[in-house]
C-alpha cells in the first residue's frame, strides 16, 4: 500500500513541477469522483458509525432502537460463551488456514516458474478451483466428499485407514474446512509468480557462481524479494479468512458442537435469525477492533522482516 | 552430465505437477461423474466412473422442488448479475479516470481512503446496511447488489482502473484535447478503446463474484421467486431427502458451469486483474 502511495506522490510531483510550482485544480476531477463519494458515505461511511451506534441499543427492527449504554459488551464477555467458542475456532482457522495457504501458493508459484513446455495449461488447472469461491456448489462438494460414507474415506480403506468422521468429529471437523481453503490458493498464487518472474535473473546466476546451493538462493534471494507480497497477501487473506462464512455455514451449519461455529456465523445467527440488531452491531465491531488490531500489528512488524529494494526496510 | 541432471529435474518437475494437479482438479471432476451416478454409487465407492449411468439427474434437477426451478433460478441471478456488472464498470471507470488523471483539493487523502476501505471488513458494515436497505424498502429486491455498484463501491475495481489508466501515455489525452475534445470525450473516444482489457478484468471478477455470492443473497432475497442459483442450490441440497443426490451434484455442476466457462475463454484477463492487484479467493 505504502508502494502505491510513493508511486502516486512522485506523479504528483511531476505534474506539480510541470505546471510550475502553480498549483493548477481542476475541479471537473471532483465530479468524477463524485459518485465514488457518494457511495462511499451513504453505503460505508454512514453504515460503519451508525453500526457503533447500534452498537449500545437494544434493536430488533421493529420497535425503535433502545440505549442501552455497554449493556451489549456486558452481555458479550461475561454471559455469551458462544463468543467465546466462536472467537476461539476463528482463531483457529485464521491461525492455520492462512499460512499453510500462503506456504502451498509460494511453493506451487516456486514449481510454475519454471520455463516449462505447457506451463500455461498447469498455471490454468491450479488457478481453477480458485474461480469458484465461496460458491454453493464448492460447498455441496465438500460435503459429499468428506462424509462418512464419501470418497475420501473410500480412498483413506484402500490404505486400510480410517474411516475417519471428517465433519462430524468435533476434533476435524475445522480442520476439513481449512482444507478447502487452502484448496483455493490461486490469487496468492498468481501474486507470487507475477514477483518471482520480476527477480532478475542476475541475482541466481551471482549466487550459482558464489557457489550457493539452490536452497540457499530461493532463502536468501527469493524470499526477501517476496515479502512484500507476502505482506499483502497475508493482510488480504487475513481479513477475509476473519469473515470466512459459506462453508461452514453450508458444509457443517456450525456443528458438530460448535466446532465450526465460526465468528461469522455467530454473527448471522444473532442479526438474521434472532434479529438482534444492537447486539449483533456489538459482536460487528469486537470483529472490526480485532481484526484492525491483528492488521497493525502485521504492519508494525513488518518492518523488521519485509525487505524494501530501495533499502528502507 | 550437467544435460542428463537438467533433464531429469525437468521430468521430476512434470511428475511433481502433474500428480499434484491431478490431485487438485479431482474433486471437480468427481463432481461432475458423480452426477451421473446412483445414490448408491456416490456412497461406498472410490470409482470415478459410474456403474450404472443415471441420465434424467440434470432433467429433474433442472425442475427443482416446488414451485420454481432452476431456469428460474438462472434468470434471476441474470438478472441481478447483469446490471450489477455493468454499472460496476461504468462507475469504476468514470472514479479512476477523476483519480488518475486530475488534480483536486485532498485528492491524495481520499486516495487513501479508497485504499482503506479495500480492507474495510464486511462484517462491520452488513448490519446497518441491512437496516437501511430495510428502510429504503430494497429488501427482496436486487437492488442492495445494484445501486451499490452504480456508486463505485467496489474499491477493487475502481483500483484495478486506476493502475491500468496510469500506464496510458497523457500524450494521448493532450493530442486529443487539441484536437477539440473536451474531458469526457477523451475518456469515452480515446482512453475507454485502450482501457478494453481492464474493463474485461472488472467485469469478469465482479460477474463471478457475484454470481457465487451466498451471503449477501441470503440476507437481501428472501421469496423463492426471487432466488438465485446459489440459494436455489442451498434450497434443493435441504429439500432433498436421501432420494435424489445426483440431482443436487448435478445442479452443482450447472451452477458453476458459466464460471467455468467464462474462465477458460478469459483466463488471460484473470492472471492480469489478479497482478495488478490481487485480491479475494
Amino acid at each position: 500500500m505504502s508502494a502505491s502511495h510513493s508511486v502516486l506522490a512522485k506523479a504528483q510531483k511531476k505534474t506539480r513541477q510541470k505546471v510550475k510550482a502553480k498549483k493548477n485544480y481542476q475541479y471537473i476531477g471532483l465530479l468524477y469522483i463524485a459518485p465514488w463519494i457518494i457511495g462511499l458515505l451513504i453505503f460505508q461511511f454512514y453504515p460503519f458509525l451508525s453500526s457503533l451506534y447500534y452498537s449500545f441499543t437494544d434493536y430488533n427492527m421493529v420497535s425503535t432502537p433502545k440505549f442501552i449504554g455497554l449493556d451489549n459488551y456486558k452481555k458479550i464477555f461475561t454471559a455469551d460463551p458462544d463468543f467465546y467458542q466462536s472467537l476461539k475456532v476463528t482463531g483457529i482457522y485464521v491461525l492455520l488456514a492462512v499460512p499453510v495457504k500462503l506456504a502451498f501458493a509460494l511453493f506451487i508459484a516456486m514449481l510454475l516458474s519454471a520455463k516449462l513446455k505447457g506451463i500455461n495449461f498447469f498455471r490454468t488447472v491450479y488457478y481453477l478451483p480458485s474461480i469458484l469461491g465461496g460458491s454453493v456448489a464448492i460447498s455441496v462438494l465438500w460435503r459429499f466428499l468428506f462424509m462418512k460414507e464419501g470418497v475420501i474415506n473410500n480412498m483413506l480403506g484402500y490404505l486400510h485407514i480410517g474411516p475417519v468422521d471428517w465433519l462430524g468429529s468435533p476434533d476435524i471437523a475445522l480442520y476439513t474446512l481449512g482444507l478447502l481453503t487452502v484448496w483455493q490458493f490461486g490469487s496468492s498464487m498468481v501474486l507470487f509468480l507475477a514477483g518471482i518472474q520480476q527477480i532478475p535473473g542476475d541475482l541466481y546466476e551471482a549466487g550459482a557462481i558464489d557457489g550457493a546451493s539452490k536452497p540457499r538462493m530461493f532463502f536468501k534471494i527469493t524470499v526477501p524479494l517476496l515479502t512484500p507480497i507476502v505482506l499483502f497477501n497475508l493482510v488480504m487473506q487475513m481479513v477475509n479468512a476473519f469473515q470466512e462464512f459459506t462453508g461452514a455455514f453450508v458444509i457443517t451449519n456450525g456443528g458438530p458442537m460448535k466446532s465450526t461455529f465460526l465468528y461469522a456465523l455467530k454473527l448471522y445467527e444473532e442479526a438474521f435469525s434472532f434479529f438482534k440488531m444492537g447486539y449483533a452491531s456489538a459482536l460487528s465491531w469486537i470483529l472490526f477492533i480485532i481484526i484492525m488490531t491483528v492488521t497493525a500489528v502485521i504492519f508494525k512488524t513488518s518492518n523488521s522482516w519485509v525487505y524494501y529494494e530501495d533499502g528502507r526496510g | 552430465m550437467r544435460e542428463t541432471s537438467s533433464k531429469t529435474n525437468t521430468m521430476l518437475n512434470y511428475s511433481f505437477l502433474i500428480v499434484l494437479g491431478f490431485i487438485m482438479v479431482y474433486p471437480l471432476i468427481w463432481l461432475f461423474t458423480s452426477s451421473f451416478k446412483t445414490n448408491a454409487d456416490i456412497f461406498g465407492s472410490s470409482k470415478l466412473l459410474p456403474t450404472t449411468y443415471v441420465w434424467d439427474s440434470y432433467a429433474l434437477g433442472w425442475q427443482g422442488t416446488g414451485q420454481y426451478g432452476f431456469q428460474d433460478f438462472f434468470i434471476n441471478t441474470l438478472i441481478l448479475v447483469v446490471p450489477t456488472v455493468i454499472f460496476t464498470i461504468i462507475s469504476s471507470v468514470i472514479v479512476a479516470y477523476g483519480f488518475a488523471r486530475f488534480e483536486f483539493p485532498l485528492k491524495t487523502m481520499l486516495f487513501s481512503i479508497m485504499i482503506a476501505t479495500l480492507m474495510l471488513p464486511n462484517a462491520s458494515i452488513m448490519i446497518p446496511r441491512y437496516i437501511l436497505f430495510n428502510k429504503m424498502n430494497w429488501l427482496d429486491t436486487y437492488l442492495p447488489f445494484i445501486i451499490p455498484a452504480a456508486f463505485a463501491t467496489g474499491a477493487f475495481f475502481v483500483y484495478m482502473m486506476i493502475q491500468f489508466l496510469r500506464g496510458l501515455p497523457r500524450d494521448l489525452d493532450e493530442a486529443a484535447t487539441i484536437d477539440g475534445c473536451n474531458s469526457f470525450t477523451v475518456l469515452t473516444r480515446v482512453l475507454l478503446p485502450l482501457c478494453k482489457p481492464a474493463i474485461f478484468s472488472v467485469g469478469i471478477f465482479q460477474f463471478m463474484w457475484t454470481w457465487n455470492d451466498f451471503f449477501n443473497s441470503i440476507i437481501y432475497i428472501s421469496s423463492v421467486k426471487k432466488f438465485t442459483v446459489s440459494l436455489g442450490l442451498r434450497l434443493s441440497l435441504d429439500a432433498s431427502s436421501a432420494v435424489s443426490w445426483n440431482q443436487v451434484l448435478a445442479m452443482s455442476v450447472v451452477s458453476i458451469v458459466p464460471c467455468i466457462l467464462l474462465f477458460f475463454f478469459a483466463q488471460k484477463y484473470f492472471v492480469e486483474g489478479i497482478s495488478t492487484t490481487g485480491l479475494k479467493g
